[in-house]
């Protein structure tokens, strides 16, 4: 094996040998970065480019080569509206209800998610009976695949479902909870925070057990009540901990497509219908499949991730500095 | 030992090559197919038979969900990586892929049999190929549970029926009996496209441009919402989900749970293998409107496309299965209704087939002459499948209270002139 290790290596040896006598030493990491390079230029750099180049041309054709460049018309045709605040006024209602559904959903469920992670992760970090095996039942939802999730939650909520026939047990009237809108809306941000606030309890756990034990004990010498030491050193102490799962979960939030699609389809009407379903049915599964507009909206939501993500790196920076 | 080893490697090496070369060789077609009772195994045992008398070719089937064949082929065949032939239903959004099978086939016999499908799948009155062809004729009907009528003694409204007395008897049905839901239709906008139609909606102006609402399109959709409203109908189906997708009501009609199901032929397999002798059921067709006691004809075509690297291969495998003899034995076993004139004239015996499935199929071939001609016109519309999912995505959104019905029938004229605009008329 040894053997055959060398044989490779000096095959190789004679074109390195040779490109770095070329290059020079500095320029030949170029040469080593060239395969995830081309990798990363095809599989990630060059959709990009089609995606701007795809939102800047019309018509439902697929080949760039069969569609018309009409410019920022796809932009504007978004933007158009009587009222930004009234969907009905707007050119592409769908898409304006898909942002507000979105806002919405985002500002809930990440408050939420953040608040009840930080509750889950404080009792996680105590000292209580089987505390592996609750942490074992906070995570295991976020190893279900999103589609399991949607179906076990549909089969709990639907008509003849687990809760309405528990509360038909219990002399209350069932309800259709999924062919409500407000109640839809409610269901899919429960199902999201179910599903994914045992990643985050995850990680405020990791960063709470990286407060220092001497610091809880000085405070305690302090007679600081649990209240202030909560206050004063653990909030503070695990704030870094609490911007990153905060700037993950928007970014996960505004992203959020899969579970909901396969528990509500969007509906009822486009109740639950969030920015990236908007996408996905303009360009993908509606007629005619308008793939310019897809990808100007498309552009439109990664602006906002990058926003997103630039403040998360400025607070982590500042916050790593200061 | 070593020179034995080498030798077996050689031989072994040698045989692999030789089948890879075989394999490489045939005719190997790949066929996308979904269907709702067993179409797709059928036309395999069909294709098996081909394949034993025309060595080298090779169906090789893969077998989808309905999904799949509306939403992911169009994008496959867009970028030239689709199958070399499918079963499709949407013959108008996907003609310009179709492979014409004229030079392969017996244009005569195809015109003459499949003359009213044809035209489905072309793209106006100039084309005159031959795109594939209708493995069935599908009409859109009502179902209804006559245990629960006779239960309720209620009198089954007669044939000349209107909508409004169907949904009178239902209530009074579902009233009586206890069961939850007196009338559901699929979700669909071709399925709520009949009794529109029947309403006297006209679908395209007079120089044939489609504009899809008018006075008695919005009618129909104003009742049909109001009945989601009060209970009328199961307003699960359409209220349900969101976007355009597909949802029907098979199962609540199943389970006994609906008095009336407005769906379409293709459920008699399904209903039949599902409901047993669990209750009676019938065909009553669509109720009638002003103008018209219209469903919506349709089917699953079984088509080529044209980016097939054996066209000849594709058109003659089609061409089998066009044949009378073939065709009529694909119909009796998945018990459709024919759309092969020949067939269609000589009768069909469907074996093995129960009462409910023998007066059903009966009663679905007795709707074919109710057909209004602005129905074969939409259902040959190519942008129709556009104005279906508009309509579904815009009634859904007045049924939840989104917006006025009024209002969704505006925007349903704006999103029409906005996708034909996109996608041309």
């Amino acid at each position: 094996m040894t053997a055959l290790l060398n044989a490779i290596m000096n095959v190789i040896e004679i074109p390195m040998r040779f490109a770095q006598k070329r290059l020079g030493l500095r320029r030949i990491a170029w040469v080593f970065l060239l395969p995830n390079l081309i990798l990363f230029g095809i599989f990630a750099f060059l959709p990009v480019i089609l995606n701007v180049v795809y939102s800047l041309t019309g018509t439902d054709q697929v080949m760039l080569s069969d569609r018309t460049f009409v410019g920022f018309d796809n932009f504007i045709t978004l933007g158009t509206c009587a009222n930004h605040l009234d969907p009905n006024t707007c050119a592409q209602d769908l898409f304006w209800r898909a942002i507000y559904n979105s806002l919405w959903f985002v500002t809930l469920q990440v408050g939420f998610m953040v608040g009840l992670s930080l509750v889950t992760a404080i009792v996680l970090n105590g000292k209580i009976r089987a505390r592996g095996f609750f942490r074992s039942v906070f995570f295991f939802p976020v190893l279900l695949s999103p589609v399991v999730v949607a179906l076990i939650w549909k089969w709990i909520l639907q008509r003849e479902g687990l809760l309405n026939a528990g509360m038909d047990a219990f002399g209350f009237t069932p309800f259709n909870w999924l062919l409500d809108r407000n109640w839809a809306f409610i269901w899919s941000i429960f199902l999201s925070i179910w599903a994914h606030m045992g990643f985050y309890t995850l990680i405020l756990l990791a960063g709470l057990q990286a407060i220092p034990r001497d610091v809880y004990d000085a405070a305690l010498m302090d007679a600081a009540s649990p209240l202030r030491t909560f206050r004063r050193i653990t909030l503070p102490l695990l704030m870094p901990t609490m911007v990153v799962v905060l700037m993950l979960a928007l970014i996960k939030g505004v992203q959020t497509f899969d579970e909901v699609y396969a528990f509500t389809g969007g509906g009822p009407g486009s109740a639950t219908t969030f920015i990236i379903q908007y996408i996905y049915e303009t360009g993908f599964a509606g007629t005619p499949r308008l793939f310019g507009l897809a990808a100007a909206a498309s552009i439109l939501l990664a602006v906002v991730l990058i926003g997103l993500t630039l403040i998360q790196l400025s607070v982590s920076r500042s916050k790593a500095d200061g | 030992m070593n020179k034995r080893i080498s030798r077996w490697t050689g031989t072994a090496l040698a045989s692999a090559v030789a089948l890879w070369a075989g394999s490489a060789a045939a005719d190997d077609i790949r066929f996308l197919c979904a269907a709702d009772g067993n179409e797709c195994a059928t036309l395999k045992s069909l294709f098996d038979r081909y394949e034993k008398d025309n060595p080298g070719t090779r169906v090789i089937l893969d077998e989808v969900g309905y999904k799949a064949i509306l939403e992911n082929l169009p994008v496959q065949l867009a970028g030239g990586s689709g199958p070399d032939m499918a079963l499709v239903t949407d013959f108008g959004g996907l003609n310009k892929y179709f492979l014409d099978l004229t030079p392969y086939v017996d244009a005569h016999y195809w015109n003459t049999n499949f003359g009213n499908t044809l035209r489905w799948s072309r793209t106006g009155p100039d084309d005159k190929g031959i795109y594939g062809m209708n493995i069935q004729l599908t009409i859109t009907g009502a179902y209804i549970n006559k245990t629960l009528f006779e239960q309720a003694g209620v009198a089954v409204p007669g044939e000349k029926a209107t909508w409004d007395e169907w949904a009178e008897a239902a209530r009074q049905v579902a009233k009586a009996t206890g069961t939850p839901f007196p009338m559901a239709m699929d979700r669909s906008g071709h399925r709520i496209a009949g009794p529109a139609i029947s309403n006297g909606a006209k679908i395209f102006d007079d120089a044939g441009n489609p504009i899809l609402v008018d006075a008695p399109y919005a009618d129909f959709m104003r009742k049909f919402v109001e009945w989601n409203k009060d209970g009328t109908m199961a307003k699960d189906v359409w209220a349900g989900t969101g976007g355009a997708s597909y949802q029907d009501a098979a199962q609540e009609f199943i389970n006994a749970q609906l008095v009336f199901y407005y769906s379409g032929s293709w459920q008699v397999q399904r209903l039949d293998k599902a409901i047993g002798d669990g209750f009676d059921w019938e065909v009553v067709g669509s109720p009638c409107g002003p103008a018209a006691c219209s469903g919506m004809p349709g089917g699953s075509g079984l088509v080529g496309f044209k980016q097939t690297k054996n066209p000849e291969a594709v058109a003659k495998l089609i061409n089998y299965v066009a044949q009378k003899d073939n065709y009529a034995e694909f119909i009796a076993k998945t018990r459709n209704v024919p759309a092969h004139e020949g067939v269609a004239k000589e009768g069909v015996d469907y074996p093995d087939t129960s009462q409910n499935v023998a007066r059903a199929l009966k009663a679905w071939n007795g709707q074919i002459g109710k057909l209004s001609p602005i129905a074969y016109a939409y259902q040959g519309y190519k942008n129709n499948r556009t104005m279906f999912n508009i309509t579904v995505q815009r009634v859904t959104q007045a049924i939840v209270g989104e917006m006025s019905i009024d209002d969704a029938m505006e925007k349903a004229k704006q999103d029409v002139a906005a996708a034909i605009q996109s996608a041309g008329k």
